[in-house]
């Protein structure tokens, strides 16, 4: 690692765009020095996509508060991998590779992600090979894409020795749908749309960092009032499924009440969201230039009105939790990730605070409204199913106070700023989503349409850890794991 | 435990009465059901929800029918885990190419009589994801669909009419 180079070096007098990137063409060896810099523990790797000719890669330094977006010119699709030397961005290049025919140089592992051999003009019969395991009594079990509950598909391969798992790996890309190659040449107002529906679960996070990135390519700015209800409808939408998930964890350690009471405090949130804004999960409500539906003094009531239920009902499921050891017995030291992992995969939300890594974006790369909120961060360091849900429990407190700040601090104003005129040029934003960071990068043609969106879900980097997270647990609680994770399908799959 | 108890004498059920079935999914639904399959099914029907390419939005809402609010088992509509116990196939999302396959083995794990029915926008015109290259393209276009639930996504109560006149239908 002799040559690994740190972001904080490389940034250093230059400054920062808009969006708080700093933006470099670099060579091929400063590339794989800041790719070896990631191995290195010197910043974090966030994103890595192909643009014509030309490779990205997203990075950011929390703790300093630095980002950057380098690029290199590829060698006719040809570059150095960054998997190479460093393991998490070995997904992304897969999927880069498959979607856009770039050729990461020294790429760990040439097996195709997203391209499952059935697009139309590119079928493929080869079978896709699962990694080797050895061993005695060793026995696979194949799961999915269909699963047994109502979820997304998905393919894992577990290699155990009875009940004991050795290995688990992954197959996605079920749910690929090309949003990416969809949004190339679309309108503004159409890409928008489509990135609400990337992951439907943290659709306004998603509406959230696209028109970040948007309105950091084009100037436009959000009225103040479209800004503190974009957090008010992003911390509505963070505690809807918060406390979803801790539904659903008690309710895979056979604690039904628990998840009736969690479905029926969402089902509450939903219709209050449904009153005030218009639709129950607030799609489309984010848009570039501010927010299309506005909140009435009756629906800042409702809201007001619900925070007091859900405190009552978080305070009652922090209680009965606390006081069951038979839900206790099954989340306590199942599935831990090791704060070496979550470090390496720079692995955000609550999968990465269980663990303590203390990154919340809202906090490290502070966007309005919460660069005016007053929040603790809350973290854990045992890494387990425990520490996952807790930590969940812990920001539901922090979204009602988040919330009850909001909803204070609204004044009568715009809701949405007109369109400038749209030219070239380009943007990045990073929103806290209820599992983790998303970013969104685009950049526009000179005609005002979207030559390229990327987006990449907190999944890509949580999705690697569940795989570690299972080893040595037993069969039995793999739905355990995987709902403390509850890692996006539609998300990654793009 | 017992708070809950004391909530449940305090607030009473939560449970909304049932909704009218759906007119339009009675018109729909009642040419694709015989005789003869009411008459064997009875008041009772087994769903397996199968993602062929959606948003999870979809999902999210149908788990919101399982709630207690709308409690669709009260019906006799009863989610179940394998297509091999399923009378009916509620699909999601636009069928991508790389779930085709699996979502037509569902099907064929599925015994007759069966139906099928296309849940959400995406399910039943492609929604915002039409033209993808990645896409085959409405559920319709890979399997017969007896039932179309329009919505991004449909709200619960929407889910929650349909298949109440996928029930009526049989009575």
């Amino acid at each position: 690692m002799s040559s690994a180079l740190a972001l904080a070096n490389l940034v250093a007098g230059h400054a920062a765009g808009p969006d708080g990137h700093v933006r470099l063409a670099v060579d091929a060896d400063t590339w794989t020095a800041l790719a070896q810099g990631c191995a290195a523990g010197r910043h974090d790797l966030v994103s890595l996509w192909a643009d014509g000719g030309v490779m990205h890669m997203a990075l950011s330094d929390p703790e300093r508060g630095l980002r950057a977006i380098v690029s290199l010119k590829t060698d006719a699709g040809r570059y150095p991998s960054v998997a190479a030397c460093h393991p998490p961005a070995l997904r992304l290049e897969r999927a880069m590779r498959d979607l856009y025919g770039v050729q990461p140089v020294g790429l760990p592992d040439p097996r195709p992600w997203l391209d499952h051999g059935r697009w139309p003009g590119r079928q493929s019969e080869a079978r896709y090979e699962f990694l080797p395991t050895e061993g005695e009594g060793l026995h696979q079990i194949a799961v999915g894409p269909v699963h047994a509950g109502i979820i997304e598909p998905g393919h894992f391969r577990f290699t155990a020795n009875g009940e004991t798992v050795v290995r688990l790996e992954q197959r996605l890309g079920y749910v690929h749908k090309g949003v990416e190659g969809l949004m190339a040449g679309a309108e503004v107002e159409q890409a928008a749309r489509i990135v609400g529906r990337i992951s439907g679960d943290s659709t306004v996070a998603y509406a959230w960092a696209y028109a970040g990135a948007v309105e950091a390519a084009t100037g436009w700015t959000p009225p103040p009032r479209a800004v503190l209800l974009r957090g008010i409808m992003a911390e509505l939408e963070r505690l809807s499924q918060h406390i979803n998930d801790v539904g659903a964890i008690c309710n895979d350690a056979s604690v039904i009440t628990m998840n009736a009471h969690c479905a029926l405090q969402r089902e509450d949130l939903l219709t209050v969201a449904d009153a005030c804004f218009g639709h129950r999960l607030m799609m489309d409500r984010i848009v570039p230039g501010g927010v299309s539906a506005d909140l009435t003094p009756e629906g800042i009531g409702r809201i007001r009105n619900l925070l007091v239920r859900f405190e009552e009902t978080r305070a009652e499921i922090q209680r009965v939790y606390d006081s069951m050891p038979s839900l206790q017995d099954r989340t306590v030291t199942t599935g831990i990730v090791s704060p070496e992992l979550v470090r390496q995969y720079a692995a955000g939300g609550f999968v990465g605070r269980a663990s303590g890594r203390a990154v919340d974006v809202r906090k490290n790369f502070a966007y309005a409204p919460y660069d005016r909120v007053d929040f603790q961060l809350k973290t854990r360091t045992a890494g387990d199913v425990d520490a996952r849900l807790l930590v969940r429990m812990d920001e539901i407190t922090e979204s009602l106070g988040i919330l009850s700040q909001l909803l204070g601090r609204l004044a009568p104003g715009e809701i949405r700023a007109d369109r400038p005129a749209l030219a070239a040029g380009e943007g990045a934003a990073l929103v806290e989503a209820f599992r983790g960071e998303v970013f969104v990068s685009v950049r526009l043609g000179a005609d005002g349409r979207l030559a390229r969106v990327h987006a990449r879900d907190a999944s890509w980097f949580q999705w690697p850890l569940l795989e570690a997270a299972i080893e040595g647990n037993i069969v039995a609680d793999f739905p355990l794991c995987n709902k403390s994770f509850n890692c996006s399908y539609s998300g990654h799959d793009l | 435990m017992r708070s809950f108890l004391l909530d449940a004498l305090r607030k009473g059920k939560a449970t909304i009465k049932p909704p009218a079935p759906g007119t339009d999914a009675l018109e729909e639904i009642a040419r694709a059901l015989g005789e003869r399959a009411r008459q064997r099914l009875g008041r009772s029907l087994a769903i397996r929800e199968i993602d062929a390419g959606s948003c999870n939005g979809c999902e999210l809402e149908i788990h919101a029918v399982n709630n207690p609010v709308y409690d669709v088992e009260r019906f006799g509509l009863k989610f179940v885990a394998s297509p091999r116990h399923a009378d009916v196939l509620l699909v999601t999302g636009p069928v991508t190419w790389n779930m085709r396959e699996a979502l037509l083995r569902t099907y064929n794990a599925t015994p007759e009589p069966k139906w099928v029915v296309a849940l959400g926008d995406c399910a039943t015109n492609c929604g915002v994801f039409a033209g993808s290259p990645a896409v085959v393209g409405p559920l319709a276009d890979v399997l017969p669909v007896d039932l179309h639930v329009l919505g991004c996504p449909p709200p619960p109560i929407e889910i929650v009419k349909a298949l109440l006149a996928l029930m009526e239908t049989q009575a």
